[in-house]
């Protein structure tokens, strides 16, 4: 162990962050788990040091001293004197989730806290699963918040839903188009757009790449989004919005995290599986991908993949990324 | 007197800052530099222990930069510690000649003699007998610098204390360099042992309360008897002491005081207090605060009775001490969305010694699999005490009757 572990502790993995955690929370325990794990293997310790001590020569009658090299007994690297060996790690965190959102949470430790900048830079998008709830608004989107409006909700059904939610999907075609500062006019472009590969490698607002609704039992909807530069209070917002559109309101019970670029649920460590092995071999399987895609994704032009994975728009059911049936929220 | 100086670093070497000196005795030796120039030679110093060696050493000369800032100004910063006075020679060298030391120096020889200059050939064995060890640092962050060079630290980590978290404690170190194992530690160790603390225990009891050490043995020993007095049985105090190292450092009517709260604020019978007492020895060492502020908490805001409370006290004595905000979100998702009525949590009340994930994560995969049947009077009945305190494996096979793999793919759509 020790600092063999340490060797293999470079790189990305994903977390599966519950909710009502912090992510700072998340990121000092994954330390300390690590920090255990690197500090429980035994370290070798030299018991002796070399010292040059005046002794007699060997061999001479007289009292002739002279200096020869003895191996005496020290307690300089005794375990109780010298300490742990590992007191901190350097972890760096990629996109943040507020306290009440759950899902895939990219850590990066050692060397790969510089792949979470390229990660940032690539500009890939995220899935969430958002579920709402018809029939009142609250102030900060939230089910728990202040309430501040109740209303009615039969008149809704799961066309004019869909019909909302295509024009949001539209109106932020738009704005991606725009935002990707790109002439469509021109041939490449307008290929890039075609194949899904369109979109902004800067700073730019929440852009949602794509949108459905996966369940609708009122006063409860499921929705899944693909979005990108978004924060979780945004999405609520969406919600929020979705319900006035609908003449009614809305609010955000659950999000979810359900891809961060190239780490899905499946690459999630839950929290019984926050110790040192997990992590080691989630970093190493992960390794190969990560490296693949970050390289196809900041390499610009038509050779890169699609950056919206395996989301083929005219297959119906749920997504993969669900797993179980989901459950209503409380 | 510079080369004076230079000197006296190479000299000092020799001896490794071992015993206390004087400055003329420091100035005879001089003369006699190559052959009397042996470790070993200040065998048993008779020392007083309030200055640091180098301090006094050094008061007649002055000396060069090199030793002089550094360790005179021991008031200033917390990381110096001044080099231990009470060293015996480190290093077993029995083969060295000990020469006779002439006492009775008197300060007139100090400007009589012949300047020696470094670049003056010496012979052979004049040479091979300057031992030029590195120095002791006179000023350190840590203990590992001086632990082979001092027979208390030498002991104490064979004894299993830990060095490296005593020596984040500046004045705990500074304390432990100047004592004696022989006069002072060794009275301490008996006496602890005599309490009943086994010698694998010593030594994590000791990197708690070091403190011990600077406590008087007759006051110890009056808690001991009053402890005693109290009916509290000797392997009674020796686990208590084991469990709650800092208990011996507090005074009888300390003691006294805490062991009557306790009495008053829960009404218990005498024996009952004593045996609380004894399973969380910490509730005599910690503050009384928060323990009457959770008494508060259960009566007023939580809404047990007082009879309701003692019985949970006395199962999970951790209550008293528990953080209220934990104690409240805990009862408030047990009681409200759990809808367990008051009664029943009264005969778990390990619940409120589990972590609060643990018990909303739990609950919701039996709720979702329609198995949350927390009402002792109905079929497939849960108790709540298994709920939280059974491994996650043996939870799944027979609480929820479902695989651990099914149990991580719930955990991942919450």
């Amino acid at each position: 162990m020790g600092l063999d572990g340490l060797a293999r502790l470079h790189g990305l993995f994903a977390a599966y962050k519950p909710p009502g955690l912090k992510w700072k929370h998340l990121r000092d325990t994954v330390e300390l788990q690590l920090l255990k794990g690197l500090n429980a293997g035994k370290r070798p310790a030299s018991e002796h040091r070399v010292r040059f001590l005046l002794g007699p020569v060997e061999g001479s009658e007289e009292k002739e001293l002279t200096l020869t090299a003895t191996s005496v007994p020290t307690l300089i690297d005794h375990p109780l004197v010298r300490g742990p060996a590992f007191t901190s790690l350097k972890i760096g965190m990629g996109h943040r989730l507020d306290a009440q959102a759950s899902g895939v949470l990219v850590l990066g430790v050692g060397r790969g806290r510089r792949l979470l900048t390229d990660m940032y830079n690539a500009h890939l998008t995220k899935d969430y699963t958002v579920h709402g709830l018809l029939g009142k608004a609250t102030d900060d989107f939230c089910e728990d918040g202040r309430l501040v409006e109740k209303t009615t909700y039969d008149h809704v059904t799961r066309e004019k839903l869909e019909r909302i939610l295509s024009l949001i999907q539209g109106s932020h075609q738009k704005a991606l188009v725009m935002y990707s500062n790109v002439d469509l006019q021109t041939q490449e472009a307008y290929e890039m757009a075609v194949s899904g590969v369109l979109r902004p490698m800067n700073k730019s607002p929440m852009l949602v790449t794509g949108i459905r609704c996966l369940q609708f039992a009122p006063p409860e909807f499921l929705l899944e989004v693909q979005c990108m530069h978004e924060t979780q209070k945004q999405l609520r917002r969406l919600v929020h919005e979705i319900g006035l559109e609908l003449k009614s309101t809305a609010v955000c019970t659950q999000v979810r995290r359900t891809r961060d670029g190239f780490f899905t649920l499946d690459d999630a460590l839950l929290r019984t599986q926050w110790d040192l092995p997990s992590i080691q071999d989630a970093i190493q399987s992960a390794a190969p991908r990560v490296a693949a895609e970050l390289e196809n994704n900041l390499r610009p032009g038509l050779g890169t993949q699609p950056f919206s994975p395996g989301w083929p728009w005219d297959s119906e059911g749920p997504s993969s990324a669900l797993g179980l049936e989901s459950h209503a929220g409380h | 007197m510079a080369m004076l100086a230079q000197q006296i670093p190479r000299w000092l070497n020799s001896i490794k800052l071992s015993s206390f000196l004087t400055a003329m005795q420091l100035r005879k030796c001089f003369p006699r530099a190559g052959k009397t120039l042996l470790p070993g030679f200040f065998a048993q110093p008779q020392l007083s222990s309030d200055d640091c060696f180098l301090r006094s050493g050094f008061k007649t000369y002055r000396t060069s930069s090199v030793w002089n800032g550094s360790q005179f100004t021991n008031s200033s910063s917390q990381e110096i510690k001044c080099a231990p006075n009470t060293l015996l020679p480190s290093v077993n060298e029995p083969s060295q000649k000990i020469p006779s030391f002439d006492s009775e120096l008197s300060l007139e020889g100090l400007d009589d003699l012949p300047p020696l200059s470094p670049l003056q050939p010496i012979s052979e064995e004049e040479a091979v007998q300057i031992i030029a060890d590195p120095a002791l640092p006179p000023s350190s962050f840590t203990l590992r610098d001086y632990v082979d060079h001092s027979e208390t630290l030498k002991k104490l980590v064979l004894l299993g204390v830990d060095l490296s978290k005593i020596e984040k404690h500046p004045d705990a170190a500074n304390l432990l360099l100047r004592l004696d194992f022989e006069k002072d530690i060794k009275q301490i160790l008996l006496f602890l042992k005599d309490l009943g603390i086994e010698d694998n225990q010593l030594g994590t009891f000791l990197t708690k309360n070091y403190a011990i050490f600077s406590e008087d043995l007759e006051n110890l020993k009056t808690r001991v008897a009053y402890l005693l007095s109290k009916n509290f049985s000797k392997v009674d105090i020796a686990q208590m002491v084991r469990n709650a190292p800092f208990l011996l450092s507090f005074s009888v009517e300390r003691l006294d005081n805490r062991l009557g709260f306790f009495q008053k604020e829960l009404e218990l019978s005498v024996k009952k207090t004593r045996d609380l007492v004894i399973r969380l020895p910490r509730l005599l060492t910690g503050s009384l605060e928060p323990v009457k502020e959770n008494m508060k908490v259960y009566r007023l805001e939580l809404g047990f009775k007082h009879n309701e409370i003692q019985h949970m006290i006395t199962k999970i004595p951790k209550m008293l001490t528990a953080s209220k905000r934990k104690v409240t979100e805990t009862f408030d998702y047990v009681h409200n969305v759990m809808c367990i009525p008051h009664h029943i949590i009264v005969k778990f009340p390990q619940v409120f010694n589990s972590r609060l994930f643990k018990v909303k994560e739990r609950h919701l995969f039996l709720a979702y699999l329609g198995r949350a049947q927390y009402d002792p009077g109905k079929p497939n009945y849960i108790s709540l005490d298994k709920l939280v305190s059974v491994p996650d494996e043996i939870f799944c096979e027979e609480m929820a009757k479902a695989s651990v793999q099914d149990f991580e793919k719930f955990l991942k759509t919450l």
